[in-house]
């Protein structure tokens, strides 16, 4: 009779527990952001053309000769990437090399863009068709990563950089090897 | 007369259109602008070739087609890369029946999604750290019922 009792007070506090949990769940933002599984991993071989005449293109080669880099996932058609602009030229001044990869975008829209906008990239790649984005397991724009000296991914930030992400990613940078 | 009067109407429906005209046009934009608002995140260029194009081969196309029908689509979640129009979907397509066409086998593209995305990219259920108590789970419930069950039906027996 008593181990009955206790066995039913058992199932009422494992269900109370488990809408709890479910209360809990539900309260919590709903987190969108799909990470890259390819952090410590070498970027994938790529060589995309230049985006714009006043910039070279870039090749995966460009990302392993010894110095860290920014490697901003970006498209002219994009609205958080207006806002992380003025964020990307306050890391481009504080000695940050930044390289850009223009998604879907045509060369005259990624010119006007970086006309409105400023351009902090030494280099940036044309991806049509988003296959070096898929390739580094990218899932949108904007997006950062920190390729160190070697081409090793170290580190990766989704959405807009917003004003308090500029000291943690130089300071990833400078994990990186910078 | 009745000239006249028709002539009059047709004046007073121009100047009517006339009045009105501007205000119309700005409703109009207006309306233009709304249904075009939601367009300003999308970019302007064509689908991936192999967004919409089927492979020649029907065979290579129908492994492709059962692939894309178990992986997720990373923009609009909670649909397959097949059932998506988002371009990105789009591209993810292009990617599979391109490697299809290769002669890669549709279990390697999905690791090759797998190694970029994690798990979470592929709707076809993979035994891994993370995912094994979902298999464990069951099997555990189901040999506790067996416990229980045997022991009463054995305790009625005695």
């Amino acid at each position: 009779m008593i181990r009955g009792r206790i066995f039913l007070w058992g199932l009422v506090a494992l269900t109370a527990g488990l809408f709890g949990l479910f209360a809990y769940q539900l309260s919590q933002p709903k987190d969108e952001f799909i990470q890259s599984t390819m952090i410590g991993k070498p970027i994938p071989p790529f060589d995309l053309p230049p985006s714009v005449p006043e910039r070279p293109g870039l090749a995966s080669g460009d990302l392993a000769d010894g110095q860290p880099k920014l490697l901003n996932v970006f498209a002219s058609w994009c609205v958080p990437c207006i806002a992380e602009a003025p964020n990307l030229a306050r890391l481009e001044a504080a000695g940050a090399n930044i390289v850009g990869i223009a998604i879907r975008d045509r060369s005259q829209d990624t010119e006007f863009f970086l006309r409105q906008n400023g351009n902090p990239f030494s280099r940036i790649g044309r991806d049509d068709i988003s296959a070096v984005q898929l390739s580094i397991g990218s899932s949108g724009v904007p997006e950062t990563f920190v390729i160190d000296g070697q081409g090793i991914i170290r580190y990766q930030h989704i959405g807009d950089i917003r004003d308090s992400d500029v000291a943690l990613l130089l300071e990833k940078l400078k994990e990186a090897g910078a | 007369m009745n000239a006249l009067s028709l002539l009059h109407s047709v004046e007073r429906f121009a100047r009517f259109v006339l009045r009105w005209v501007p205000t119309l046009a700005g409703i109009t934009m207006a309306a233009l602008a709304l249904c075009l608002g939601p367009a300003a995140g999308q970019d302007l260029l064509p689908p991936a070739p192999y967004a919409y194009r089927q492979l020649d081969d029907p065979k290579q196309e129908a492994k492709a087609q059962a692939l894309m029908e178990t992986l997720r689509c990373l923009k609009c979640q909670g649909q397959s890369i097949a059932d998506s129009d988002a371009s990105m979907a789009g591209d993810m397509r292009h990617q599979v029946r391109t490697r299809i066409a290769a002669g890669e086998s549709p279990e390697a593209i999905r690791a090759w999604m797998i190694e970029r995305y994690g798990d979470y990219v592929s709707y076809k259920p993979e035994l891994s750290t993370t995912t094994w108590p979902l298999f464990a789970l069951p099997l555990l419930l189901i040999a506790l019922a067996a416990l229980i069950l045997g022991r009463r039906l054995g305790g009625r027996g005695k």
